[in-house]
């Protein structure tokens, strides 16, 4: 989970680490008001995302009067602020956090993550702050300095202390500064974090060391011990999709492809999506519904990969195991006339009762194509994507003889597949009954 | 032949009176040899119970003493399972086999710190995995086990449904498999791709290995360079995730990409350099290992 700067920065402080005085404001008059209680004369006005990169993309601007303050606010405050990581869409600005400006002497970096080798939180700081840290790593790995720290013990002063004098805190600020990686240790402990970055962490005028910015993300595993840091959560920043997906307990990201996928397990969905790609297709979203695939998930996870208007073609790919194939395939069928399935779906299941389930698939009237396979399923749902919109194409072309006639050459069966959709007839159909859950959840919840 | 567990080891389910223990113990104990393996099942509060037969103990060294357990699986919810992998690492077991998902990284690497301190000898597979088989033998875990087959090729796999594609395609064109070993996708955990390649190494059950792979991490290159020098045994990859974007999370913890590191072209190129058979089709998992069998 993440949460924003400011959010970080009160959550630092808590620990005892300096960060500037600041206030977050949801308005104009708000960023005025901050303005005016912090006093001095030179102000930071920073849209408030999750995504990094702000400065750069005109986020975070320096106010030198209270004008400048307003007039700052009022251009970040909901502008589509777009960054290398928010993508081409952008995010809308609908937070600022207006700070007291800060006096810099040096731009420092430090970064704390679990590292997988060791299987201890490791300490990253680097005397090259302020800039692209992976820059810096790629170009420079001696500029980067690590310390393994040990669960039992915590941050020690003395590796602390060294840390700190080998990127560059001058001698004068050193035991401040030891005691800010301690207490930034306490809280990436403490608050089960899984990423912590002060990026720049300043060396100001007077010789004193802020985290002049602050990154902090949470490990969702450790989340239902933490009230107070769910509290902070920002659905806006959040893919509305994906929340909707965690309602569901589906675990789903979009992508930029339009071909949805909807796979159990995350590696088989992983590599159902680099099938995809191998037959020259784009996964729409990555969706992994889990184990017990029951007719209410199947559903929920097919309106959700529908709402994307990218959508062309839907993947089925779900390696029964121990769940039932006919199962699944009830809850696809179920699914498919609930939301009124308008673009081809392509079906692989393998597991028990496997024909059984491909059978209910093909009585169901449906527009569904079977797979036998992995690659059969990723290149079929290519194809149809393909022939859905050459057929598209020609609709709106003048000679449409010439256009039937290269498709027809090109490729028969994505006709068979553009053809085998007429929409699903009329006349109501009884519901059929709700797949029972065969498998069993609770602590694994997932794969079958 | 085959690696970690057989038909003469002793197995005590942890979380055998949850849903999802009581579900999987009785999958397992229907597969080949389950009924003689399983022996125990470990609840404090259901201590002089049992399940379908099944004692349970209070204890897992309780349980050790009076059944002879050696191996433990863990389906106790995320909360407490670092706990119980401690407790099976303090009754001295050979091997526990967590399948928990959700644990919290920070108790991961608490335990995993105290079994290194303390140079405990049990080994940890997992956790947020499905287990291991040993086709014909034994099955410890979630996977179905009628898609295996009694063979000679090794499996090793971080994905749970991955591994049983793999297994699938090799049942499919007649290939049987040693062991089959899920190790789990997440960040912190046991037996790595390196442990389990070298235990095929020294087993004259396996012929050859696949090795399934995911974005995140350097354990597949670990495993490659060492596999490059050592293995005496075919080796063949897949590494899923090439569509994967940087910086996003794919489900498992573990399958993140940060910073241009850990990505799937990255761990295939260093895997293909180290003599590793690599294809970047899942659907011909089976088929290229068929190629590289003498």
């Amino acid at each position: 989970m993440k949460i924003h700067e400011y959010q970080a920065k009160a959550l630092l402080r808590k620990f005892d680490v300096a960060t500037p005085r600041g206030f977050a404001c949801f308005s104009v008059d708000e960023a005025l008001e901050a303005a005016r209680k912090l006093g001095g004369g030179v102000w930071a006005v920073k849209a408030q995302i999750h995504a990094g990169g702000r400065g750069k993309g005109g986020g975070v601007k320096v106010a030198r009067s209270l004008d400048e303050v307003r007039e700052k606010a009022r251009q970040i405050l909901g502008m589509q602020l777009v960054t290398h990581q928010t993508g081409p869409g952008g995010q809308k600005v609908r937070r600022l956090l207006v700070e007291e400006g800060a006096d810099i002497r040096k731009e420092l970096y430090v970064g704390m993550i679990v590292d997988r080798q060791t299987q201890r939180v490791c300490l990253m700081a680097s005397s090259e702050g302020g800039m692209d840290i992976e820059e810096v790593a790629a170009r420079h790995p001696e500029k980067i300095h690590k310390v393994f720290i040990d669960p039992a013990a915590g941050l020690a002063a003395e590796p602390a202390a060294e840390v700190a004098r080998r990127i560059g805190v001058p001698e004068a600020a050193n035991s401040q500064a030891a005691a800010l990686l301690q207490a930034l240790y306490r809280c990436f402990d403490q608050t089960d974090a899984s990423l912590a970055e002060i990026n720049p962490l300043i060396v100001s005028g007077d010789g004193r060391v802020v985290a002049l910015d602050a990154k902090l993300n949470f490990d969702d595993n450790a989340l239902y011990r933490h009230p107070e840091i769910v509290a902070l959560r920002d659905l806006d920043e959040e893919d509305p999709l994906e929340i909707e997906a965690s309602r569901h307990d589906l675990s789903y990201i979009s992508l930029e492809g339009n071909i949805g996928c909807m796979v159990n397990g995350a590696g088989l969905a992983m590599a159902t999506m680099d099938t995809i790609k191998l037959f020259g297709g784009e996964p729409a979203n990555f969706l992994d519904v889990g184990g017990g695939a029951t007719a209410e998930k199947v559903t929920a996870a097919f309106k959700i990969m529908l709402s994307n208007a990218r959508v062309k073609a839907i993947l089925v790919n779900i390696f029964g195991g121990i769940m039932k194939c006919d199962t699944i395939a009830a809850g696809i069928v179920a699914a498919a006339r609930e939301v009124k399935l308008s673009v081809p779906l392509v079906v692989r299941m393998k597991g028990t009762n496997e024909e059984i389930g491909r059978k209910i698939l093909a009585d169901s009237g449906l527009p569904i194509i079977s797979a036998e396979n992995m690659g059969e399923a990723g290149r079929k749902a290519v194809q149809a994507v393909k022939a859905v919109t050459s057929a598209r194409r020609a609709v709106k072309r003048p000679a449409p003889a010439r256009a039937k006639k290269a498709r027809a050459k090109k490729a028969p069966g994505k006709n068979a597949a553009a053809k085998s959709k007429p929409r699903s007839k009329a006349k109501p159909k009884p519901e059929r009954k709700r797949a029972k859950r065969t498998s069993a959840r609770g602590a694994k919840g997932k794969k079958k | 032949m085959s690696i970690l567990i057989n038909r003469s080891t002793r197995v005590v389910t942890q979380g055998i009176t949850g849903n999802t223990g009581q579900f999987h113990t009785r999958a397992s104990r229907e597969y080949a040899d389950g009924r003689k393996c399983y022996v125990a099942g470990v609840n404090p509060k259901r201590a002089g119970e049992d399940f379908e037969g099944l004692p349970i103990f209070g204890s897992v060294r309780e349980a050790k003493a009076q059944t002879g357990a050696n191996v433990s699986v863990v389906y106790v919810p995320p909360a407490g399972a670092a706990g119980a992998i401690w407790e099976a690492v303090e009754a001295d077991l050979d091997l526990v086999i967590c399948i928990t998902e959700g644990i919290p990284v920070r108790d991961m690497v608490a335990v995993r710190d105290r079994m290194k301190k303390e140079s405990r000898r049990t080994l940890l597979l997992g956790p947020n995995c499905p287990g291991v088989i040993t086709p014909g033998e034994l099955k410890i875990g979630i996977m179905p086990g009628h898609i295996h087959r009694e063979g000679r090729v090794g499996v090793v796999s971080r994905s749970g449904t991955l591994t049983y594609e793999a297994v699938a395609q090799l049942t499919e064109l007649g290939i049987g498999q040693s062991s089959a070993v899920g190790i789990g996708g997440d960040p912190v955990n046991g037996l790595k791709h390196l442990e389990v390649l070298q235990l095929f190494n020294d087993d004259p059950g396996t012929d050859a290995v696949v090795m399934i792979g995911e974005i995140g991490g350097s354990d597949e290159e670990t495993a490659a360079h060492w596999a490059k020098q050592n293995m005496r045994k075919p080796v063949v990859g897949f590494i899923a995730g090439v569509t994967a974007p940087p910086g996003k999370r794919m489900g498992h913890a573990g399958a993140i990409i940060s910073g241009g590191k850990g990505t799937a072209q990255e761990k295939l190129a260093v895997m293909e350099a180290c003599g590793i058979r690599v294809t970047r089709n899942p659907a011909e998992m089976g088929r290229t290992l068929r190629s590289v069998l003498r």
